[in-house]
């Protein structure tokens, strides 16, 4: 997965089969330091509450489709988690 | 598998169900000799990482949502190992 920041919204009435309510961002990604990497990429909103200017992380590849309730959609960015905070790791958490 | 260092933390409440109680790490993506190869991964935790360890990880869904044991998740990335040493040649 890769952090991403939301910089739109796409609307698209004519949609392949399975795809009908699923909500598309515009999102940038970005590298370890939040700064603008690559290209922006259309993402599913798995989240259903993404919007614009919000910190998320993304999974990419076949994975995504795996985000939404019919796993067999044509889907290659998901946005899977609103980001709070992006923090040092606390010390060693072994389980 | 690719090996990587811990960085830090993604901290999310709104997030795929499968995330849930999950720890997330990002992780800068190593070459062999442990110098940043650029990139980074966001995994989920299985073994317990710490800051700045290299760890091993797994990027692959099937074997990924198999070791979390759910059949369906946008899950592809797992920090499965904590790496004591590299030794080349």
């Amino acid at each position: 997965m890769q952090l991403a920041r939301v910089i739109g919204t796409v609307v698209a009435t004519v949609k392949s089969p399975g795809l009908e309510g699923i909500r598309l961002l515009i999102v940038q990604p970005l590298d370890g330091h939040r700064q603008p990497t690559g290209s922006a990429v259309v993402a599913a909103d798995a989240v259903h509450m993404a919007g614009p200017g919000e910190l998320v992380y993304v999974v990419a590849a076949r994975e995504a489709a795996q985000a939404l309730p019919e796993p067999f959609v044509p889907v290659d960015h998901a946005v899977v988690g609103i980001v709070d905070a992006v923090e040092p790791v606390g010390g060693r958490g072994r389980r | 598998m690719k090996l990587a260092r811990v960085v830090e933390t993604v901290v999310s409440t709104i997030n795929a169900p499968v995330f849930d109680g999950r720890r997330l790490l990002r992780c800068d993506l190593l070459d062999p000799d442990g110098e940043p190869a650029g990139g980074y991964l966001i995994a989920v935790d299985t073994v317990g990482a710490g800051a700045g360890e290299i760890v091993l990880l797994l990027d692959e869904g099937n074997s990924a949502r198999q070791i979390l044991g759910v059949a369906q998740g946008p899950v592809r990335t797992l920090v499965v190992g904590i790496v004591d040493e590299v030794a080349l040649g």
